[in-house]
């Protein structure tokens, strides 16, 4: 006796949050079972390992259906053939788009291209994430990136607009497409310490502060055809930043520089009599890493000089290193104190 | 002209790619009705197209408003080629042709394909204007309602039914014309598709045109079934219960929604509360039909119950031929109406007096096709079949489909006045083919009925003085219908644990719900019996010869197993029995489901003796003794588990000196030569309150074990097949329907019955284990409806679809309700107590004689002195005549201790009590966050006539679909499993679309009739056809309607409810 067909459709279709967790971690249907079986389910609910084999097989069905529709999120609202309540469908949705750390640092600033894509089967070897998951995080970004890529406005609202992501998740997006898009370098071994929070946190400030978009604030000009707002990084404003050198070279700019910084930062920041302490090699290192940003190789470089070039890395303890949140305030403070 | 339909075509969205240049779509579509086509313009390069088009209007005929579908065709606009199809939407608009129902269909459908599945969706406005027609002669029945719901639809009363109306139409299937050797596999999917939508269509209207003629307005328990049969053609025939309804006016009157019509009925001045005369009683496991009963006259010698239309009550003793009456039949629509028949399985209180016991009647035929000019088969070709039977072969008379179901109606008819009862309620049929092979099959309930519901006004007959004696409800309809001295059947009958007046039968087979005023102590529960027996394979005659032979048996097997079942859970009683028999190749499989109920008025069970063969030696009186503690400890594991525990009153009481009922019984041997002869039962077995088991064969053995094998549901789990689960009367809304399929594939070496048994069971165990665990987020839950269906599609293939809802209930509200319940019940019960005394005898079984309805003696001699009747007179289905021995033997196996000890009659006031846990059940779930903010809206779907939790405010029209879904590319589609899942989940949200674009919310009575799926693997392709029907409604949470409501219509019920009632 063989089952040849065994399914079960709902009217309201079930989501089991557990096996929709081992899909989305791509394993098999009989590694799954395998871990349901772990977990205990059989003895909590008396039921026998081919129920659960049936059960996971029709989960895994279902959410093969739904992969489709997940693609482009706004569809699982308005398609009519599986009836989801909506917070299922905000859960199916969240779930799928999220991605894992180990992942996104291995791919975060590499060009979202096929090439890429070839060399998952080393990220998941590396990471002990599985290639199928690997695959769909990657397409995830992918997706996101092609959609958003073409389009005006904020990166962050078009991420949810069309793609129904939380607040949170879509402002990672905007982090992994906005890197992608510049490709930042950030697979060196010296940056291996930062993590993708770090990184999206410098993303954001960047996308406030260095894009066409940050510029254009109040486009004086609306029609003014400005693609990729909040994608690429303002050219002008790289080139002003030559004119920082100024901040190093005079002895009065410098303290002044220095004043205003250390007014601004006063507690408010958890290292900052290192800081202080340290003023002077720390803005000279960034404001030679700033000068150089008008190449594109320099651009990528940006996080590896930053680490390499300045005293952010090289002397003391890691600890108090000023990990992201002191490289994106520099950034943000070689923005404001940019000679008008 | 009496009618035009406006149709506008809005927008598409989600469309797929059609053009693989521009990865958009040139989309345009194409409005078809009758043969009237318009077409939109083109919508260039979008996957989400805005037509936005101007009124198309079709004028016609009332007559193909109700006919045709109307037909929507997406199309890709291609320059240089032809314009490829994207899909199609079909539109059946008989919902907007009459008032009441929906005035406007609008809304996003599927655009299906038979190949691709759905393909976007498409927005369509449709409306309808009728123009007055008063030509009488008109073809047409737009105005009669259709409910598939088989109990009075909640926002109606029932002003009379009217009975029984039938019809069928039959035509060539599409599939098996020879153009379709030329054409694409889609155009042979939709043109059978639109060849099935006209035929519902035509069928529905013949029907309603029946109904007008018998002056009703409505078709309640509408039930349409395809027969596909292959070469021989395309059958759509339907069956229901004219009634004339009067939508209830107060929209506040609103009741716990798990209630049957009851208590709208309240209103109607005829109606009192439930009030039936007794008589005598009966117990039937169930009666079977024979071929021979059929030549007996069938007279309707019953004054008291006029089926209005049908000219007289009586047709007179002598009824002429048998093949005379039953031409006349097939002519005579009047003559149909001669078969009281109701396709409801609930009813008003007090319309059902008595229930009889089961009957059921199948019959072998062969198809073929010959011409025959009684039918006129649609799309103009003249079509017709001959029913040649594999024995009358020299039968040159052509007869009909019609007279195949004239003939078991016939028969079933037949039984029910054995059983001493006038009606047959919960009648349902089906049929079952293989290749060329047939199995009709019939079955219903056998029942005496209160005249008053059937006909308007006049009072008839002494019967309707005694219905107005008041006597306690919830026992009378268990009393036996038939002369206690000539029982059909040997029966033990007893004084109703209830009333104590009237004689009970021990136990009870209904193929209706559990009727709303029954005592029920518990909970109840699923029974299935299941059986497969192997065959040979064979050709036609040899073929039918083989399959007519085996049928009593399996029959017997069946209600053996049932009533093993029955007995281990502790119960005395089934209801919605249904027997489906399914014939394939090699095999034959009978699948019984019931739900089990333990009714106080009837005796507590006796056990299940097991009784060994070879006494002597050791060992196997040991085994014996060990399996007889098993049962023993199932049986009383059982008990607890479904909350079974009788009142037991002390012996005192039982003063009142009650004989026993000594006299034997006269067994049924309609088909013996000698079949008055007496039968006595052979008492010889030690135990004698005790269902006796012999285990004198491997067998035997083999079914004590499966008897133990059956495990229940996991603790907070229940199960039935009836619409309410007996004991739980809590219900909160939550609600998940759901269609479970299996195949299982049957290892084909040396396969014996035990083998194909065991994997038959383990398949229906495990799929229900299934259910269990996937449902297991919903506990408490009960699972109602559990609907299984077999087919057996090929050789090795067994195929088990499984239709259920699942709803939650409130297991702390339970314990208190029943608590206050039984307080009150035990109020209740003294008074009744003290009421009962004070009646007479005169109601009893004495009185019998001076009752109208024939005493079944005289049907047993007429039915005996017309079995020696030739051959060739016979009646042509199979002959059973061996059944009825054999049923008699193993009937002889039953035996119950006679129950003389008095119990309290327990009267369930479920009416009273339940309304109010029902109201802050709602409430709380409703202050749960609202999750229904979605651009689509939820459509319900349940099997069930209602929604817990919520009034149905509006029947918006039945919805009957029928689909065909194919694939090339089996393979890349998730092999079987993955092509049916999707093709199910795409029928639910057709269905929804439709309810939806109605304005409804809801689709109740949702039944799945057909899903046959055929594979071929080798090719990589698959077929699917689904059929499937429902009431779409539209329901208000009760919660919300309390909000509504002003005070004002409250008052309107006041009259007619108790204080109690009111309270919700």
């Amino acid at each position: 006796m063989t089952s040849e067909l065994d399914i079960f459709v709902g009217n309201t279709t079930l989501i089991d949050e557990d096996v929709y967790r081992l899909w989305l971690d791509g394993y098999s249907v009989s590694d799954a079972v395998a871990l349901r079986v772990r977990s205990g389910i059989l003895e909590q609910t008396g039921a026998t390992a081919a129920v659960l084999q049936s059960d996971t097989m029709d989960h895994y069905r279902t959410f093969h259906m739904l992969e489709r529709l997940l693609h482009a999120p706004p569809k699982l609202l308005h398609q009519l053939i599986f009836q989801i309540p909506p917070s299922r469908q905000a859960l199916l949705i969240e779930r799928y788009y999220a991605f894992d750390e180990a992942f996104v640092r291995e791919v975060l600033g590499k060009k979202l291209s096929k090439g890429t894509k070839k060399d998952l089967d080393d990220i998941s070897t590396k990471t002990g994430i599985t290639l199928k998951s690997c695959r769909r995080q990657f397409d995830n970004f992918k997706r996101v990136f092609k959609v958003v890529e073409e389009m005006r406005g904020s990166l962050v609202d078009n991420i949810q607009q069309h793609f129904l992501l939380s607040d949170r998740l879509a402002r990672d997006y905007a982090a992994i497409v906005f890197f992608a898009n510049n490709r930042f370098e950030t697979g060196k071994k010296k940056l291996q310490y930062l993590s993708f929070g770090d990184f999206a946190f410098c993303a954001e400030l960047m996308i406030q502060n260095w894009t066409l978009g940050a510029v254009g604030e109040a486009p004086t000009d609306p029609d003014s055809q400005v693609d990729d707002m909040d994608m690429d990084l303002d050219k002008e404003f790289l080139q002003d930043l030559k004119e920082l050198k100024v901040l190093v070279a005079d002895k009065d700019l410098l303290d002044l520089h220095k004043s205003l910084v250390c007014t601004a930062l006063r507690g408010k920041l958890g290292v900052f009599s290192e800081m202080e302490a340290n003023f002077k090699n720390l803005s000279r290192g960034l404001v030679n890493v700033a000068a150089k940003l008008t190449h594109n190789k320099d651009v990528r470089d940006l996080f590896v000089d930053l680490v390499e070039k300045t005293p952010l890395q090289t002397p003391g303890p890691r600890k108090w290193l000023p990990r992201a949140p002191t490289v994106g305030v520099s950034l943000k403070a070689g923005r404001e104190y940019l000679p008008t | 002209m009496p009618g035009k339909l406006k149709v506008k075509i809005v927008a598409g969205r989600h469309l797929p790619v059609m053009d693989r240049a521009s990865d958009l779509t040139d989309a345009f579509v194409e409005v078809k009705f009758g043969n009237t086509t318009f077409k939109t313009d083109v919508y260039l390069k979008s996957l989400n197209p805005q037509w936005n088009s101007e009124w198309f209007k079709f004028e016609v005929d009332d007559e193909d408003l109700q006919d045709e579908p109307l037909q929507i065709t997406v199309l890709d606009h291609d320059t240089y080629s032809a314009n490829d199809a994207i899909g199609k939407v079909y539109i059946d608009i008989d919902p907007l042709l009459y008032s009441e129902a929906a005035t406007v269909i609008s809304g996003w459908f599927p655009i299906y394909d038979t190949i691709h599945g759905i393909r976007g969706e498409i927005n369509v406005v449709v409306k309808v204007d009728l123009f007055n027609d008063l030509n009488r002669f008109r073809q047409s029945s737009c105005g009669v309602k259709f409910f598939c719901t088989t109990s009075i639809p909640k926002c109606y009363r029932a002003v009379i039914i009217h009975g029984f109306v039938e019809e069928l139409v039959v035509n060539e299937d599409p599939e098996y014309q020879w153009i379709d050797r030329i054409r694409t596999p889609r155009a042979s999917n939709e043109a059978r598709q639109r060849l099935i939508s006209l035929m519902s269509g035509e069928l529905q209207r013949k029907i309603g045109l029946k109904v007008l003629e018998m002056r009703g307005n409505a078709v309640v328990g509408y039930l349409q079934c395809f027969d596909l049969e292959g070469e021989s053609g395309l059958v759509v025939r339907a069956i229901g219960t004219a009634c004339t309804l009067d939508k209830l006016s107060s929209p506040a009157a609103f009741l716990p929604a798990c209630n049957s019509p009851s208590k709208e009925m309240k209103e109607s001045p005829l109606v009192h509360p439930p009030s039936h005369g007794c008589r005598s009683t009966h117990n039937s496991p169930i009666h079977t039909a024979t071929g021979s009963r059929l030549t007996q006259n069938f007279s309707v010698s019953v004054p008291t119950l006029i089926y209005t239309g049908m000219g007289s009550g009586s047709a007179g003793k002598e009824g002429g031929p048998f093949k005379a009456l039953l031409r006349q039949q097939t002519q005579s629509a009047l003559e149909q109406r001669e078969f009281p028949f109701f396709t409801l399985t609930a009813f008003p209180p007090g319309f059902l007096v008595h229930v009889g016991g089961v009957v059921s009647a199948r019959s072998v035929k062969l198809l073929d096709r010959i011409h025959n000019p009684a039918f006129v088969g649609i799309m103009g070709n003249t079509r017709s079949y001959k029913l040649l039977d594999w024995n009358s072969f020299n039968s040159d008379e052509p007869e009909t489909r019609d007279a195949w179901w004239a003939e078991i109606r016939q028969e079933i008819k037949s039984h029910a006045k054995a059983l001493g009862c006038h009606a047959v309620v919960g009648y349902s049929e089906s049929t079952s083919i293989c290749e060329e092979v047939c199995i009709l099959s019939a079955s219903g309930t056998a029942a005496v009925l209160n005249p008053r519901f059937l006909q308007d006004g006049t009072v008839e007959g002494c019967l309707e003085q005694r219905l107005e004696e008041n006597l306690p409800a919830g026992c009378g309809f268990c009393h036996i219908p038939y002369d206690e001295l000539n029982m059909p059947f040997p029966a033990h009958l007893t004084y109703c644990n209830n009333c104590r007046k009237q004689k009970v039968p021990d136990v009870l087979f209904t193929t209706i719900d559990l009727p709303v005023d029954a005592t029920v102590i518990g909970k109840g529960c699923l029974i299935q019996a299941r059986l497969c027996r192997l065959k040979k394979k064979a050709q036609a005659e040899a073929n039918a010869t083989a399959i007519s032979n085996l049928l009593p048996f399996m029959e017997y097997e069946v209600h053996t197993q049932l009533m093993n079942k029955l007995k281990l859970k502790a119960m005395n009683a089934l209801f919605g029995l249904r027997i489906q028999i399914t014939v394939g190749e090699n095999m034959l499989m009978g699948l019984a489901s019931a739900t089990g109920v333990y009714l106080a008025a009837l005796p507590t069970p006796g056990g299940i003796q097991i009784a060994g063969k070879t006494p002597n030696d050791g060992s196997y009186e040991q085994h014996i003794s060990h399996m007889q503690k098993k049962i023993n400890d199932t049986i009383a594991k059982n008990k607890e588990l479904y909350e079974i525990n009788p009142p037991e009153i002390s012996e005192e009481i039982i003063g009142s000196p009650i004989p026993e009922p000594r006299q034997r019984s006269r067994l049924l041997r309609s088909q013996s030569e000698s079949s008055d002869e007496v039968t006595e039962l052979d008492l010889s077995h030690g135990k004698k309150d005790a269902f006796v088991l012999e285990i004198d064969d491997t067998d035997a053995m083999e079914d004590v074990h499966s008897l133990l094998t059956d495990v229940p549901p996991p603790s907070g789990f229940y199960s039935c097949n009836t619409e309410i689960m007996p004991g739980i009367n809590n219900w909160t809304s939550e609600i998940q329907m759901f269609t479970s399929v299996r195949v299982i594939r049957l290892s084909s070496l040396n396969l014996t019955n035990q083998a194909l048994n065991k994997n038959f069971n383990d398949l229906c165990e495990n799929l229900l284990k299934s259910l269990y665990f996937k449902l297991r987020s919903m506990i408490p839950c009960c699972l109602c409806h559990v609907n299984f269906t077999v087919s057996l599609p090929e050789d090795e293939l067994i195929q088990v679809t499984v239709t259920a809802v699942a709803i939650t209930f409130d297991k702390n509200q339970a314990l208190q309700t029943t608590k206050t319940h039984a307080e009150k019940l035990l109020q209740r019960a003294s008074t009744d107590n003290e009421e009962l005394l004070q009646f007479p005898l005169e109601l009893c079984s004495d009185s019998l004689p001076s009752h109208p309805f024939p005493p079944a003696k005289e049907h047993l001699e007429s039915a005996s002195s017309n079995s020696g009747i030739p051959a060739a007179q016979r009646a042509t289905s199979v002959d059973y005549s061996s059944f009825a021995d054999r049923c008699s033997s193993w009937i002889e196996l039953i035996k119950l201790k006679a129950q003389t000890i008095r119990r309290g009659s327990i009267k369930t006031t479920v009416t009273v009590e339940k309304a109010s846990p029902m109201g802050e059940g709602n409430f709380r779930n409703r202050s749960a966050p609202p999750c229904a903010n979605s651009t689509v809206g939820v459509v319900k779907m349940t099997p069930l006539s209602f929604i817990p939790g919520a009034k149905i405010t509006k029947y918006l029209g039945i919805i009957n679909m029928f689909f065909i879904r194919e694939t090339t590319s089996l393979r890349e589609e998730g092999g079987v499993s993955g092509f049916l899942h999707a093709f199910i989940a795409e029928v639910f949200a057709m269905v929804r679309a439709h309810v939806a674009a109605l304005g409804g919310n809801a689709v109740v009575s949702y039944i799945m009739k057909q899903c046959v799926f055929m594979e071929n693997p080798n090719k990589n392709q698959a077929q699917c056809l689904i059929n499937v029907s429902g009431d779409a409604v539209v329901f208000v949470r009760e919660s919300e309607l309390e909000v509504v409501s002003t005070p004002q219509p409250a008052a309107s019920c006041q009259p007619s409810c108790t204080g109690g009632e009111v309270t919700t």
